[in-house]
């Protein structure tokens, strides 16, 4: 049916249960090529993470840099409580551009800011494929 | 010397001759009067000293007079070549004075500026007095051997320099007026040693556009910039994904890009799939789909709000992307950094991508056809594409599909789905034996074909078109084996074509294997200049020289050239993915090179019901596929923990793993309704091991699990 050059394996579960002993090359965190998660390992935040949407590039781009690096190096007990004028500037240029930014609560804002950094600090994420989606997609 | 010697020879028997003589006449004296004891000496040698005497005479007047002569040459020489040093410094020397007033501060916003990187040697023979905006490459290389002689004095200026010095004003084209920023930061264009090397790619650059001054009336209204400090040339995913990038990496990035699509950035995919299978009638104008788990979304990657307007570019404090559609770009000058459109304006630029894409091919068969038949043909490939061929399949009862590759496969599921409700015949041949036939190995081709065909696709298949004609209002199609084939309508789709245009005017390299621009790794053509996306034909440091014209390709491929266009210096490394959907039964996503003609080895369990696209989707609660990859840290999916009721299915290819291999390496992956593990497949391509068992490579994947 298949040619020779074709091989088909059929298995069952029971099959794969065994865990695999193929054999995987070890990563390497300092890896200059490795496209990085949200996070970098310097502790710097990738701003071209593909996480972030269009965040960080859109027009209210520098605003939203501001207000999340001042978040993400904050080390007040309330994570983020002096940043306060940064994220209102930010809220105010996004409310200029309601198409890009639908508008919710500013609650929803730093949850969402917080939800990235906590996924893109767990993993070595790999974001690859990028959709650009827009500012309600990544949020639901 | 030798000379002398060999006269010498010849003298010497003569010589003795002349001595044995003298004696004979001496003894001849003596015998008469022996008085004379004295004997005249005989002399053996005749020596240099006697006979040779004239002749060295000659010799050392010879040589003496070569000397001097040579000496005059080599002084006259000197004396010469330093003259035309001191008027080359002098002039160097007025020419930086004349730079220096005419340039003007940067604007402030530019945080960063660019350190001089260009240069020039002085040797004469390569300047050409007016490009020497021009690149950096030349000087060092081309530099002739004299000039070491000369210490070439370096002249440096600004890297990225934005616009024509001062001399070729005289040309002065009225959109190219710029003044040169930053000329001569080495003021003394003393003696500098050759190698001044040109620093490393700037990340900055140094903001320039202040055009619209002096020279211009102040009533004029907004012109298009003639200065981008980023230039994208194409409007499509790559130039997207790389303006994206710059503008995070650059702070107040200008990013200008020209397209001569008269629409804003989208994306593909969906063309040929979800709008196909969106309910809304008005789909063709608002171009919004929704995706399996009701999340709606427009095919444009941003709302026009998002860009800056083109002409607001230059003066945009915090920069932006800006969009010009409906301009082509024609010709490119590389020396000097500018581009010219179909309507004679000019753009310099500081970095330039190429995302140009490509073109859909025809059937030559099609082309000599005549106007009748092409009327009726439709090429895919863009979004009027999509709408005239939306409408085509509401007014007619045919449509014939030539190919049978990814494009043409899904857009006959497409159509497929339709014909279910309008009663339109759908037709799709090619020349393989079945859909996918270059991509999956045999049996799974056949698999996929039977689905098709349930999706109400009539398959002709190992088709070889010969002719096609306009007969009796309807297209005759005539195959090479004698079948014939009447319909409607044509859709082409049998390939893409790179659109390597600028190539010619560019000086840039095509590559005679795969088409397309030769880039490297980085994804650069030539100094300033990256390709991105179908169009670039780059090296892939883990499987050799290729071109992809998937859609993650072009996102991952101009992501990295923005990235690169700011400076990172990074490779091609993050393997790129494609999937497929072939109706709802049958979805699979793919990674590195899948071509059919490899070897493969297939790993499959059965499916159950919920193995497919839709039950992924609606289990993960994730947009398509596309957007999964980027959540898949935040959703992880649910594993079910009672076995899942295997549904009774005839094929056995319902979910699996398929490996790809060129010499023993695993080089390509197929998911076969494996979804949310391309991680797993991504490290395997990239490890480039030689795996003895590939059954447990295949258990990393979990296929049993959901």
């Amino acid at each position: 049916m298949s040619y020779w050059k074709d091989t088909i394996i059929f298995v069952t579960k029971e099959d794969h249960e065994a865990p695999s002993n193929a054999e995987l090359v070890e990563e390497d965190p300092n890896d200059p090529y490795e496209e990085r998660g949200l996070i970098l390992p310097s502790g710097e935040i990738n701003w071209n993470c593909p996480c972030l949407g269009g965040m960080a590039s859109g027009p209210c781009g520098s605003e939203f840099k501001e207000a999340f690096s001042c978040f993400h190096y904050s080390k007040e007990e309330v994570k983020g409580s002096e940043c306060l004028d940064q994220f209102r500037s930010m809220q105010e240029c996004m409310q200029r551009y309601p198409e890009l930014y639908p508008q919710e609560d500013e609650k929803d804002e730093k949850d969402k800011q917080e939800q990235a950094t906590e996924s893109g600090a767990n993993a070595a994420s790999e974001g690859q494929k990028d959709n650009d989606t827009t500012e309600s997609e990544v949020k639901s | 010397m030798l000379k002398c010697r060999a006269v010498w020879r010849k003298l010497a028997p003569l010589a003795r001759s002349a001595s044995t003589q003298c004696r004979h006449n001496v003894k001849t004296a003596l015998n008469n009067g022996r008085r004379q004891a004295f004997v005249p000496a005989t002399h053996m040698s005749t020596g240099p000293a006697g006979g040779g005497g004239s002749e060295n005479t000659l010799y050392v007047v010879l040589v003496g007079a070569a000397c001097l002569g040579g000496g005059a040459y080599a002084y006259m020489t000197v004396r010469g070549d330093s003259k035309r040093y001191e008027e080359r410094i002098s002039e160097l020397a007025s020419r930086s004075a004349k730079e220096a007033p005419e340039s003007q501060p940067p604007v402030a916003p530019e945080p960063e500026e660019a350190a001089p990187t260009s240069e020039e040697s002085a040797p004469v023979a390569e300047l050409s007095g007016e490009t020497e905006s021009a690149s950096a490459e030349e000087p060092v290389t081309e530099t002739p051997p004299e000039a070491a002689e000369q210490a070439a004095p370096v002249l440096a200026e600004a890297e990225p320099v934005a616009e024509v010095p001062p001399e070729a004003v005289e040309e002065a084209p009225p959109v190219v007026e710029e003044a040169a920023e930053e000329p001569v930061t080495e003021a003394p264009p003393a003696a500098e040693p050759e190698t001044v090397q040109e620093a490393p790619t700037e990340p900055a650059v140094t903001s320039l556009p202040e055009s619209a001054p002096a020279p211009e009336p102040v009533s004029a209204p907004l012109t298009l910039p003639s200065h981008a400090p980023y230039l994208l040339i194409g409007g499509g995913t790559a130039s997207f994904a790389a303006a994206r990038s710059i503008r995070a990496r650059d702070p107040g990035a200008k990013v200008l890009i020209v397209t001569d699509e008269p629409n804003l950035p989208y994306m593909r995919p969906p063309l040929s799939k979800e709008l196909w299978f969106s309910d809304d009638p008005s789909v063709t104008e608002t171009l919004r789909f929704k995706q399996w788990n009701g999340k709606e979304r427009s095919i444009y990657f941003q709302p026009s709000s998002f860009y800056v307007k083109p002409e607001e570019l230059t003066s945009a404090e915090n920069g932006g992307v800006a969009v010009l559609t409906g301009k082509k770009v024609i010709q490119m000058d590389v020396r000097g950094n500018k581009v010219k459109l179909d309507d004679d304006t000019e753009i310099s630029y500081d970095k330039c991508l190429i995302g140009t894409g490509g073109v859909p091919r025809n059937l030559q068969v099609i082309e000599k056809a005549g106007d009748e038949v092409m009327n009726r043909t439709t090429l895919f490939r863009k979004i009027e594409d999509f709408k005239s061929l939306d409408n085509v399949s509401r007014n007619v009862k045919s449509i014939t599909i030539i190919g049978g590759g990814f494009l043409g496969s899904e857009l006959a599921c497409a159509l497929g789905r339709r014909s279910s409700e309008t009663g339109l015949e759908v037709i799709q041949m090619f020349p393989e034996k079945g859909n996918m036939g270059k991509v999956l190995p045999e049996y799974l081709s056949n698999w996929t074909t039977e689905k098709v065909k349930k999706e109400g696709v009539r398959i002709v298949p190992e088709a070889l078109v010969k002719s096609v004609a306009f007969k009796e209002d309807k297209l005759e199609i005539l195959l090479k084996d004698g079948r014939q084939v009447k319909t409607d309508h044509i859709v082409a789709a049998v390939g893409l074509e790179p659109n390597v245009d600028l190539a010619k005017s560019a000086g840039l390299e095509v590559d005679s294997d795969f088409g397309g621009y030769r880039v490297n790794a980085e994804l650069q053509a030539r100094s300033n200049i990256w390709v991105a996306g179908d169009a670039a034909c780059f090296y892939d440091i883990r499987l050799g020289r290729r071109r992809v014209e998937h859609h993650d390709h072009a996102v991952v491929s101009g992501r990295l050239a923005g990235e690169n266009m700011t400076g990172a210096n990074k490779p091609y490394w993050h393997q790129s993915m494609f999937w497929s959907d072939l109706g709802p039964d049958v979805g699979y996503e793919a990674i590195g090179i899948v071509d059919s003609s490899l070897p493969t080895v297939g790993v499959f369990a059965k499916a159950t019901s919920k193995d497919t696209p839709k039950a992924a989707t609606e289990q993960s609660g994730t947009g398509i596929r596309s957007e999964s990859e980027t959540e898949a840290t935040a959703v992880t999916p649910v594993a079910s923990s009672t076995p899942a009721p295997v549904m009774e299915h005839k094929d056995e290819y319902g979910k699996g793993v398929i490996f790809y291999l060129r010499d023993k390496v695993v080089v390509g992956i197929i998911l076969w309704n494996v979804f949310n593990r391309m991680p797993i497949a991504r490290k395997i391509i990239k490890d480039g091991e030689e795996h003895a068992d590939l059954n447990e490579v295949a258990k990393l994947f979990n296929i049993h699990e959901d």
